[in-house]
């Protein structure tokens, strides 16, 4: 049988079928260009370091929500731990910026000394800097590799991608799914900052990591511009990411993952393992978000593990929520208008509203305000702010009927689109 | 001929009720077979432990020439031997066109790094619009399937299972929904199936079961009653009794 070649199967290149990943990525190169000009770094001081930080942060937290809406929105795992595997790409590199900037510290202190300090007593000295605190005097095991930046980034995508591997291989296999996998995500995370709340746990307790903003070797770059460096650096992770995702949604895969969401049993019986594909997408968005929290943390200064907690998690739910799951643009939309927002509101930025009898101090309400917009937009807008560009009118509108009303008449694809 | 599937003496109880009750039942590789029998005869449960959804109490079930047990595989594993299933109510991947659902029925590679990888070919191409303009829906390949009717989602999904080629088609009351000239055209596409294949017919409605001009085998309270033509079943006392005769 010979076929005419039909429009809906026609070959086209994955960004033609999606234009809206050249938009994003276009989107945020201006952004990344105009705030580079804008900065206190380029000269031109309109945009603070601060503030150029903050919006370095936010563009991680846009990669964190697109791996987020990739496993819930995509594949349909509403997964709270996405949000600690950000905290242990953090961690990972903060182990390195904290041991490292501690022996140039110790170094110099002791370089004044008649006798040179040996190898082990500048161990020694250094950990009793940065494990003091603790009541520690000695390095424990988990920080084995932390004089070794290489070793250390190598641990950004190792932990939590070993992590989300062994735990998303028992929970898939036993197919636990829907809201009991939630819950058992949400457990995963709760054991996780618990464990990393203990002085022993050898992560410095509550008191977390700190001084991460000082990156050891660029001591003379100052922080205007280190903030734009990270900033490009974050940016550049974006649009990498977006870019992976955009790839991972499309063609047969995408199909498949989509299917998964809708109806695993199904997808079952068509002779799909469904436990592996959901594994794979469940490490894959684990490991990206850690690189996130690996660019996040050193523009923070400080982690500790109440950032790893069950609720950050929450809240990058809520974003993709807000923002519209499903499409990766509204989950980056969602994740940088809510949390630029966030910190608007809680930073001061609003003025409170005195009612007479009670002031509404913007400090303890924000929270109350996100959590209706949360319930306005789950019960009347389930597409979120990213449905919003489906109300935009669209370059000549495709047919959707026959061509003619007679039999004979073209039907819509065998006209030109 | 040699015997593509052996049923042997299953047995399954949900909460103390018989759904299956010591039955067996072989299927040859290719022709058609119609399973008919009332409500609660147990049919959909037998599909079930043949595709691995449910697990029987007792009993094997063999594949192929290897007489390879399926009790046990995954869902997953026993569609990849060549397994395919069409169920009662229509269901296809609604929010997805009609290629995309077609495309991902495709008899490829499914191991998820393959998948992962995977590019649709020209061969796919042409193998998606031959089972597109076969069911119908040539025109149709790029809406959603939710958008589709009741009877263009059954011919769907026949399609997706033409496009997985199995060697053994399940097909649950695949004429619900269906006009007059949809039946002919779905018992023509069966029989035409079946030339090369085993296919195993589910059905309540007699009138498309004699159609199909095959051996029909009657199911009562999960086990068999009689087997043979319609024809030969439809005289036996012990049918009649419990089924026709009601």
């Amino acid at each position: 049988m010979t076929t005419a070649p039909v429009p809906a199967l026609r070959r086209r290149p994955i960004l033609a079928d999606n234009p809206s990943v050249l938009w994003a990525l276009l989107v945020l190169a201006i952004v990344t260009l105009g705030v580079t000009v804008l900065a206190e770094g380029a000269g031109a001081g309109v945009i603070s370091t601060s503030f150029v930080k903050t919006l370095g942060k936010t563009l991680c937290l846009c990669l964190a929500a697109v791996a987020m809406d990739v496993v819930w929105g995509y594949c349909g795992i509403l997964s709270l731990g996405h949000m600690a595997f950000f905290g242990i790409g953090g961690y990972a590199v903060g182990q390195w910026l904290m041991t490292a900037r501690t022996y140039d510290i110790v170094a110099q202190s002791l370089a004044g000394q008649p006798l040179p300090p040996t190898p082990r007593e500048l161990d020694q000295a250094v950990a009793t800097q940065i494990f003091g605190v603790v009541g520690s005097d000695h390095f424990p095991w988990i920080w084995a590799f932390s004089h070794s930046l290489p070793l250390q980034l190598l641990m950004v995508v190792l932990v939590p991608g070993l992590l989300a591997g062994v735990f998303g291989w028992l929970a898939f296999r036993s197919r636990v799914t829907g809201v009991y996998l939630s819950i058992l995500t949400q457990g995963m995370t709760l054991a996780l900052s618990l464990w990393l709340f203990q002085n022993d746990s050898g992560l410095r307790g509550n008191n977390g990591l700190s001084g991460l903003q000082n990156i050891p070797g660029l001591e003379g770059w100052g922080q205007d511009r280190i903030s734009i460096a990270f900033f490009w650096a974050s940016a550049l992770a974006l649009g990498l990411g977006y870019l992976l995702f955009a790839w991972l949604t499309s063609g047969r895969r995408g199909s498949v993952i989509r299917a998964i969401r809708d109806d695993e049993a199904r997808v079952r019986f068509l002779g799909y393992g469904v436990e592996g594909t959901k594994l794979l997408v469940f490490t894959l968005t684990a490991v990206v978000a850690a690189i996130a929290g690996a660019l996040y943390y050193p523009q923070a200064g400080i982690i500790n593990p109440g950032e790893v907690a069950p609720l950050a998690s929450i809240y990058l739910a809520v974003w993709v929520a807000i923002g519209g799951r499903g499409r990766l643009y509204g989950a980056a939309l969602g994740a940088a208008l809510v949390s630029l927002m966030s910190s608007w509101f809680t930073g001061g930025g609003v003025p409170d509203i005195p009612l007479g009898i009670y002031t509404v101090q913007w400090t303890d309400w924000w929270t109350v305000l996100l959590g209706l917009a949360f319930v306005a937009v789950t019960l009347l807008a389930p597409k979120g702010l990213g449905g919003l560009f489906d109300l935009m009118p669209r370059a000549p509108s495709r047919r959707q009927g026959d061509w003619g009303p007679d039999d004979g008449a073209w039907r819509n694809e065998e006209g030109e689109p | 001929m040699t015997t593509l599937l052996e049923v042997d003496s299953i047995s399954v109880s949900f909460d103390g009720f018989k759904a299956i009750n010591n039955l067996s039942l072989t299927i040859p590789e290719t022709g058609l077979r119609a399973i008919i029998g009332p409500n609660g005869a147990g049919k959909t449960t037998f599909m079930d432990i043949v595709t691995g959804k449910t697990r029987p109490d007792s009993g094997r079930v063999l594949w192929g020439q290897g007489g390879m047990d399926l009790v046990g595989m995954s869902e997953s594993r026993i569609a990849r031997l060549g397994l395919g299933r069409k169920f009662q109510r229509p269901t296809v991947f609604e929010a997805q066109t009609v290629a995309e659902n077609l495309d991902m029925a495709l008899r490829n590679a499914r191991n998820p790094l393959a998948v992962l990888l995977a590019r649709r070919t020209d061969g796919d191409r042409a193998r998606i619009a031959a089972l597109a303009e076969e069911i119908g829906l040539l025109h149709h390949l790029g809406r959603r399937a939710g958008e589709l009717s009741h009877g263009q989602k059954q011919w769907l999904e026949i399609g997706m299972l033409l496009a997985q080629d199995p060697r053994l088609m399940l097909v649950d009351e695949p004429a619900a929904g269906m006009t007059v000239a949809e039946r002919e055209h779905t018992t023509d596409l069966l029989r035409r199936a079946a030339r090369t294949r085993a296919v195993v017919v589910v059905e309540h409605d007699m009138e498309f079961v004699r159609r199909l001009e095959c051996r029909v085998t009657v199911l009562h309270e999960g086990r068999v009653l009689a087997e043979g033509s319609l024809d030969h079943v439809t005289g036996n006392q012990d049918v009649i009794d419990v089924y026709l005769g009601r």
